[in-house]
């Protein structure tokens, strides 16, 4: 083994991937063989780095030089620059207008952010256990079960105030206090890896980039309730993350990290991957436990708590991916540490995935009751483009949006639910003002409806209701009253349904009503759609003046509906109209505008038809 | 063929979802046949009913023929802000297929699915068990002439 002088760090998170960053791999080594100089350079590939919109990047050690959109044409430059001359490639550094980025803690988008579940994430080499091990992974394991007794465990997880990071918001110390206390012959630990919620990926990233963590942070939650065998309930749609955790587990054990007697204490453990098959539902904690014994994901009432009735009828814990992720940092840094960041009832730090309209998207980790100003315009970069910003969906389809005027909202359990929107796994969807908010909340409601397992009737009957009135809404024949008969509804599915989903569900609905009404009342009494996006609220409409009559939209349009000549010029004749837009991409003058609101001819046509062109008539 | 991918796994209930899952990969149509059905029933001794029940609760099992690709758009809030609606549009009319469907040379299958994960570069979509991310129509158009051209 010859000592290497570079350390390259090529992120191999899920999004670099789909970016290309193994070609870029690829790339390195032929490009090193060619230079004779791999004995120079230890290519470590990590877990995602975090700012995917920048992706495929890359860090260079021992600088900590920083590239970004990384192509393999650019391979041959860094090695013959960077690499042999020692001149790293100042193009491929992040630039803004006044400096240049060189260094990755410099960059703007790690600036806010501290790292505890995310630590080793884009760091170290996942598949590499010596890795974890030299970051002080297994220490925090080492000490819990050399130093200290169950109970101390969960005191200590009380101290640091941890809460359930999949959504919920439930401390976990309760949790594991429930089940240590509870008598059963087994008893099971489960990690949720269930990650179901559009827009969340923080899971898939900590499982992909650091997956000793979670097992470590699996165990010791194991210790403390006396637990001797957990289960990681992960997605099939995650195949990188199935296989790391599996190769985690395999190491553990041959390392004597797993098994029998771990650290001389006569602890025993043992762990499982188990995979699910595309049900959303299934990130339920009881829909989890059905899955794990093989049947259909369907939710069961609470009580009795998987913390009573869980598993096979035994006491079980099911906690998240990023709650397990805090715990080995808490044993080894101590619950006061952890308890002196993020706010006094929601203490630490908190994973959000940046999505949407934002210029860097990605992962990041900020401390509880940072300001969603701060989240999406310091770390996020702001607006893409010129755009303005205009309201924020967080907790995917169960959470709510929130607008302008909560910018300043610190993000916190508490503070989100009080103003109508939730935590949930901390997806941010930010969207700009082109975005209509009843069409939003429609194609939330569109996958609650197609999600919904169908066991209780306020989630499978009372959903679909709901999302007929949008339907009518969004398709123009929303009526007096549809806002109030969404908002009964909503509030009843709520108050009735059986699981965290149908509970959560009407939340995108209710609070776009809430801080979007005026939306909802244009769509409804004047037939129009201010951003354009609701087809039947909007038209074409061809300028006159600027029309040179070409006969291009004409010979485009699929149902001809677009007749003239080079001298009248051409029209859209309204009713016919599919508004499929062929007419606005092809028209070379840029003569064709889209306008809010239905056209009159159309309305007139409407009325004139009523009952045969209105399917919603009935409902 | 069934049986030996059963015995594979011990005959507990839980074991269910990991035979569905394997079954269905190794068929070369990509789904679960009656037949393999009846298989694992006597072999886990369970209702044939049960395994039917499990099987079509869960999205990603098929019992019905898919073509040798199979490609899953994201059908996520994320994605859709992106524009996913067009790239929806461009893969239906390249593959000349609706949603559900496969191609006549039986090579592509479009599906829709839930969220991938990969919502920093959406749109995304995965074919087999590959994502692509950052999707333009032009990068679609790309991807499926590459995938037609290999197989």
């Amino acid at each position: 083994m010859s000592l290497k002088h570079i350390d390259l760090l090529i992120c191999c998170g899920s999004g670099c991937i789909s970016a290309g960053a193994l070609k870029i791999k690829e790339r390195f080594h032929e490009v090193l063989r060619e230079h004779k100089a791999t004995n120079e350079v230890n290519i470590i590939e990590t877990g995602c780095m975090g700012p995917c919109d920048y992706g495929p990047v890359m860090v260079i050690y021992p600088e900590g030089i920083f590239y970004q959109h990384v192509t393999p044409e650019d391979v041959e430059e860094i090695v013959s620059e960077h690499f042999i001359k020692g001149r790293p490639v100042t193009r491929l550094m992040l630039q803004n207008e006044e400096k240049t980025f060189s260094i990755q803690k410099d960059v703007p988008f790690y600036q806010k952010q501290i790292k505890v579940a995310l630590e080793n994430c884009g760091y170290i080499n996942p598949e590499s256990l010596d890795e974890y091990i030299a970051t002080g992974g297994y220490e925090a394991l080492g000490k819990v079960l050399t130093e200290m007794s169950p109970q101390d465990v969960i005191n200590e997880m009380k101290a640091s105030g941890l809460r359930g990071r999949g959504g919920g918001g439930f401390p976990t110390y309760i949790k594991w206090q429930m089940v240590h206390d509870n008598k059963g012959a087994e008893k099971y630990i489960i990690c949720n890896a269930d990650e179901g919620d559009p827009g969340a990926f923080m899971d898939r990233s900590i499982l992909e980039g650091d997956p000793h963590r979670i097992l470590e942070g699996m165990m010791i939650g194991a210790y403390a309730m006396g637990a001797n065998m957990g289960f990681f309930y992960i997605r099939a749609e995650y195949p990188l993350a199935i296989k790391r955790i599996k190769m985690a587990i395999a190491q553990a054990k041959e390392m004597g990290l797993m098994g029998e007697n771990i650290f001389d204490s006569g602890f025993c453990f043992d762990a499982e991957v188990r995979t699910g098959a595309g049900a959303f539902v299934c990130g339920e904690e009881t829909a989890l436990i059905h899955s794990i014994e093989g049947e259909r994901g369907n939710p069961t009432p609470k009580p009795p708590y998987p913390a009573v009735q869980g598993l096979w009828g035994m006491p079980t814990v099911v906690n998240n991916v990023e709650t397990f992720g805090n715990i080995p940092t808490i044993f080894r840094k101590g619950a006061k540490w952890f308890a002196s960041m993020g706010t006094e009832k929601s203490p630490g730090t908190k994973v959000f995935a940046l999505t949407g309209d934002v210029r860097n998207t990605g992962l990041v980790e900020v401390p509880m009751g940072t300001t969603l100003r701060e989240l999406i315009f310091d770390v996020g970069g702001g607006m893409i483009g010129d755009h303005k910003f205009k309201a924020v969906q967080l907790g995917g389809p169960s959470g709510g949006c929130l607008t302008v005027e909560h910018l300043d909202t610190g993000v916190d359990y508490e503070s989100l639910k009080e103003r109508g929107s939730m935590m949930g796994s901390g997806g941010v969807i930010v969207m700009n003002e082109e975005k209509c908010m009843v069409n939003v909340a429609k194609f939330f409601m569109d996958f609650c409806v197609e999600e919904s397992c169908g066991k209780c009737s306020p989630c499978r009957i009372g959903l679909k209701q709901m999302l007929a009135i949008l339907e009518r809404i969004t398709s123009g024949f929303g009526r007096e009253g549809d806002i109030e008969e969404l908002q009964r509804l909503g509030e009843s599915i709520s108050k009735l349904s059986l699981c965290g989903l149908g509970q959560t569900a009407p939340n995108p609905v209710l609070s776009t009503i809430r801080y979007f009404r005026d939306e909802y009342e244009a769509h409804i009494r004047d037939r129009s759609c201010a951003t354009k996006v609701c087809k039947d609220l909007m038209h074409y409409q061809i300028d006159k003046d600027r029309c040179i009559g070409c006969s291009l939209c004409a010979r485009n349009c699929p149902v001809k509906c677009i007749t003239g000549s080079r001298e009248e010029k051409y029209i859209i004749h309204q009713v016919d109209c599919i508004k499929c837009g062929n007419c606005y991409d092809v028209c070379p003058v840029k003569a064709i505008e889209k306008e809010p609101g239905m056209h009159p001819d159309t309305v007139a046509h409407r009325s004139e038809l009523g009952k045969a062109v209105n399917r919603y008539e009935d409902l | 063929m069934y049986k030996e991918i059963c015995v594979k796994y011990a005959p507990n209930k839980d074991n269910l979802i990991y035979i569905l899952h394997e079954i269905q990969d190794a068929h070369p149509q990509h789904y679960i046949s009656a037949e393999a059905v009846h298989e694992i029933s006597e072999y886990l001794k369970l209702p044939e009913n049960h395994i039917y029940g499990v099987l079509t609760f869960y999205s990603m099992y098929s019992t019905t023929p898919r073509g040798k690709n199979i490609i899953r758009l994201c059908e996520s809030p994320p994605c859709y802000i992106k524009g996913s609606a067009n790239i929806l549009r461009k893969l239906k009319s390249i593959l000349d297929v609706s949603v559900g469907d496969t191609t006549k040379d039986g090579k592509f299958t479009l599906e829709l699915c839930a969220c991938l994960g990969v919502c920093g570069n959406a749109p995304v979509m995965m074919i087999n068990d590959d994502v692509y991310g950052d999707l333009s129509e032009e990068k679609v158009e790309d991807i499926i002439d590459k995938i037609r051209g290999r197989n």
